[in-house]
């Protein structure tokens, strides 16, 4: 798969506030047609309720990991324990896998899938 | 049974465990790096000589899920509908996820040396002061999900099943190790606490 030997295997958490990929459809005349593939298909990483992992270590990864808020954190938290799953980040594709690999590492279970 | 706390002054994460605690956990961790070292990633047999010389060993993993649910779950497939694009990301992340883990379970296992533990702890009554600084303690805090989650997924634990687990008699082995389990869940919670404040 294409972009994937020189993705970096090894992650340190983004820093950011809410979503990564900020489309802006006045600048697409500028990017190149990847570009604009990439943002008129954006992927997610969904992360799924299971009955082992804590709700407070759940939370305390979406702060550490995103960057996001407390709030925001458990928000996202309390949606995947209410609704059985939630969207906690949104980007390329290349970037997903690689917030689903670090949520692996933390042991949540998480996979990616292109946005609806 | 005492959990982490977090030291006002020198903001480091303390807990007190006794001699028996320390070397179940111990145990356990080291029956987790076992687990993980024991059905080792399969190296992966390019079909294309040439992708092999250009992705190297480091890349090479397994492609297929683990048949051992506990592994199943500690590397579980990051694609749901797309067993082809599921298979890629495992032969490029299990490996490298699967030493994580593996030093993770480790890093409790030398914390709780250095701290004292002995080979084989005796009669004696001894406690162990594990005192970890930030980082160790998210290594920790990895490790003992990574614990939980192997214990859990063997006990086969579901939401809301407390009843079932404290109906059974105390000599059930299963009903043990759901004890061990819940230990384990509150060593947890308080280290979350202890670090997120």
């Amino acid at each position: 798969m294409a972009g994937r030997a020189d993705s970096p295997l090894c992650h340190h958490g983004r820093v950011t506030t809410a979503s990564p990929v900020e489309v802006d459809p006045g600048v697409e005349q500028d990017v190149t047609p990847d570009d604009v593939t990439l943002a008129d298909t954006p992927w997610v990483t969904v992360v799924w309720n299971d009955p082992i992992n804590l709700m407070s270590y759940v939370a305390y990864v979406f702060q550490k990991y995103f960057g996001y808020s407390k709030k925001k954190a458990e928000k996202l938290m309390l949606e995947v324990h209410r609704d059985g799953k939630s969207v906690v980040s949104s980007g390329s594709r290349e970037e997903m896998e690689r917030d689903v690999q670090a949520m692996h590492e933390y042991g949540l279970w998480a996979t990616l899938s292109k946005s609806d | 049974m005492a959990g982490f706390v977090r030291h006002r002054r020198s903001k480091r994460i303390i807990a007190t465990l006794t001699g028996f605690e320390a070397d179940l956990l111990r145990s356990l961790a080291a029956q987790l790096v076992e687990l993980l070292r024991n059905e080792a990633a399969v190296p992966h047999e390019a079909a294309d000589p040439m992708e092999e010389l250009f992705a190297g060993s480091g890349f090479s993993g397994p492609t297929t899920e683990p048949d051992d649910p506990v592994l199943a779950r500690l590397f579980p497939n990051a694609y749901r509908d797309d067993g082809d694009a599921a298979a890629e990301f495992r032969r490029f992340t299990e490996g490298t996820l699967r030493d994580g883990k593996a030093r993770a379970a480790g890093t409790i296992i030398d914390t709780l040396e250095e701290a004292g533990l002995p080979p084989e702890p005796g009669s004696d009554e001894i406690t162990i002061d594990v005192d970890l600084d930030l980082p160790t303690a998210e290594v920790w805090m990895r490790a003992l999900t990574d614990l939980r989650l192997a214990l859990g997924t063997r006990l086969e634990v579901e939401e809301g099943d407390e009843d079932y687990w404290y109906s059974l008699p105390d000599d059930d082995p299963r009903g043990q190790a759901h004890h061990i389990y819940e230990w384990l869940g509150y060593l947890q919670e308080t280290l979350v606490l202890a670090v997120a404040g």
